[in-house]
This record gives structure tokens, sequence and C-alpha cells, in this order.
């Protein structure tokens, strides 16, 4: 247990190290350490939680961090007291980085934030985290989220029917992301998905 | 001290959706009703605290904090963004494991992960816009995203390499480039 406590720490301490870009962003770097490197939890489970951060208040960073924590403790079938304590400490972690950087280095970063060498590793960054959220997504368009057509037709048309509604539901008609989750869970439940 | 404290945590209560929900709050609480910051001040905050890794809400209270009050006071605004989505979550997280096996939230939550594709899959658009993609540069992302989705390699590495490319090519390309 000591040593997955360690991992989630080290984890989460490089995910708020490397997290540029917000919350979304973030979440690309959580997927790829959480469920892709570790196999703390899966592909369906992190989604979960990504709905859950969405419609709760607070960062989605710290929510996140926060509900990995716990999940990846008991996941591996320790008590709910233990996922308390994972929750703590990957949020700490998550935070610590930040925390580190401003003590240190705020008053640098106000005068040095027009450098061009500071800019030019800006410019690298900022297409990078759009690619980062991309693969994000597309890892998220999976079986598990979305089923398939072998293996239950009915379920599959239905999720795809539901992508294209919250996609259109926020771009166009700028519905608020918590209504279209709840639309969407309710028509889950009516439709037996 | 109590008032960064309990400043932050009424920003952190109140704001759903994440970090960039929390500017119109912020600015209320902190530029219009404390006058710890002003407004200009702020917009600088912003940039910086956008520029540095981590969560945006958190950077933002931090350096509030340690204006105000120093490092004690950092720590205080940080603990107060932090610990309302804290106990929230983790309230959620202990009911939420004995739900799960219910039938009516697996419907419901099966509802939802496709929704939840299409809610991530949109920023991408927007940050598209903001981070200035033209058709000279949108290689770096759709090959960023290649390498995370087929080949498995970590978003961390991408960082890294995004960020010392984008040195290296301001550094000692640029120049040429234009020349040439």
């Amino acid at each position: 247990m000591i040593t997955l406590l360690l991992q989630l720490f080290w984890t989460f301490f490089l995910i708020g190290l490397f997290g540029f870009g917000g919350g979304y962003a973030m979440l690309s770097l959580i997927q790829g350490e959480v469920v892709e490197h570790y196999h703390w939890m899966t592909m369906g489970q992190f989604t979960d939680i990504v709905a859950i951060s969405q419609s709760t208040p607070g960062p989605i960073g710290i929510n996140s961090a926060t509900y990995v924590g716990y999940t990846a403790l008991v996941n591996a079938g320790y008590e709910p007291c233990w996922g308390i304590l994972g929750s703590f400490l990957a949020t700490f972690a998550v935070v610590l980085p930040s925390f580190i950087l401003m003590l240190m280095i705020s008053k640098f970063l106000m005068k040095y934030r027009n450098h061009p060498i500071v800019e030019n590793v800006f410019s690298g960054l900022r297409p990078a985290v759009v690619g980062l959220l991309l693969a994000a997504s597309l890892l998220l368009m999976n079986s598990e989220n979305f089923s398939s057509m072998s293996e239950n037709p009915w379920r599959y048309c239905i999720s795809l029917f539901l992508f294209c509604f919250a996609f259109i539901a926020q771009k166009v008609y700028r519905l608020g992301p918590i209504l279209i989750i709840l639309l969407c869970g309710v028509a889950g439940i009516v439709l037996g998905l | 001290m109590f008032e960064l404290f309990k400043t932050f945590f009424q920003i952190g209560l109140f704001t759903i959706g994440g970090g960039y929900a929390m500017i119109p709050l912020i600015e209320q609480k902190v530029v219009d009703e404390k006058a710890w910051v002003s407004k200009e001040e702020l917009l600088d905050l912003i940039a910086v605290a956008q520029s540095c890794p981590g969560v945006f809400a958190v950077n933002i209270s931090i350096f509030i904090g340690l204006k105000r009050m120093g490092g004690r006071g950092a720590l205080v605004s940080a603990i107060g963004t932090c610990l309302p989505s804290f106990i929230c979550i983790l309230a959620i997280a202990l009911v939420f494991q004995q739900f799960r096996e219910n039938v009516y939230v697996e419907h419901f939550f099966r509802g939802i992960r496709p929704a939840v594709v299409a809610l991530i899959l949109l920023p991408v658009f927007r940050m598209a816009k903001s981070a200035k993609i033209t058709r000279y540069n949108v290689w770096i992302p759709i090959v960023s995203a290649f390498l995370i989705w087929k080949l498995g390699v970590s978003p961390i590495f991408i960082v890294l390499a995004a960020g010392i490319a984008g040195y290296a090519y301001g550094q000692y390309l640029k120049g040429d480039f234009l020349n040439s």
C-alpha cells in the first residue's frame, strides 16, 4: 500500500507540474497516467469521474485528483478510510508544484512573462496542449463508453446520438454542461442503455 | 487571514464547471468587494496563472494570498479554494461506490458517458482558436494527439518536448527562417 500511496503522490505531483493549459488539458495527463500507465481504473470509470467533476463545485483538476485518489485505493481492495488518505495525498500533490513555483518565482514570472525565451517555449506548448485534449477525447471514444455495433447495436446507436446531441446542445444552443449531463443520464435510464 | 480563507472558500464552493468559470466570481469578490487587487493587476495575474502549470484557480488564489499576507496567506487561500471540492467529491465518492451496482445508476452513467466525450471534444476547438492554430502549425496538435492516442506516448513527454522544441525553434531557427 505504501508503494501505491507513493505512486499516487508522485503521479499527481507530475500532473501538477506539467499540467499546462487548464483543467481540460490536465485531464489528458490524468488519463494517460491513471488509466493507461498505472491501470488504477478503467476508461469508463475515468469518464464517470469527469462527469462528476463537471457537475460539482470546484476546479476540475482538484475534483479529479480527489476522486482518483479515493478510487485508486478502493479499487485496489483497501478500506474506504485509506481511500480518504489517498484522495488527500493526490489533492495535496497536485497543488504542491503550483505552490512551490509561485513562492519561488512569482516575482520572476511577472517580470519575464514577455521575455522572448518564455514566449518561444509557450509558442511550442500551446498547440501541443490542443493535441493533448484531442487525444483525451479520442481515447474516450472506446467500446466501454459507446459499446460497439457487434456487442450491443442499440446502445451503440443511442450513444452516438447522445454524443451528437451533447455536442450540438453545447456548441449551438449553449446549454450548460450540467443540464446536458442530466438530460443524457435520464435518457440513459428511459431508454434502458 | 480568515477573510482570505472565507473568500476563497466561497469562490471554490460556488463555481461549477472548472477554472475559467471562476474568473467572474473571483473578479467580483477580490476586486469589487475586497479591493485586494486592482482590475489591471487581476488581468496580469490571470495571464501569469494561465502560463503556469497546475490548477488555474488555485494558482490565482496562491498569488493573491501571497500578495496579501505572504507564504501563510498563500497557504490559507489555496486550502480555501480546494476544500469545498475536496469535501464534496469525497462525499460523492463514498456514496457512489455503494450505488455503482444499482441498475438505474448504471443506465444513467451509460447515457452520460457519450455526452462527456462531446463536452471534452468541444474545448479542443475553443482552445485551437486561442492557441492561434493555423494551417502551418496544425500538424503539431495532430501529431501530438496521434502519438498519445495510437502509440501510447505519455502526455508528459509531449509537454516537455513541445516546450523544448518551441524554445529551440525560436532560438535557433526563426531568425534564419525569416531571413531566407
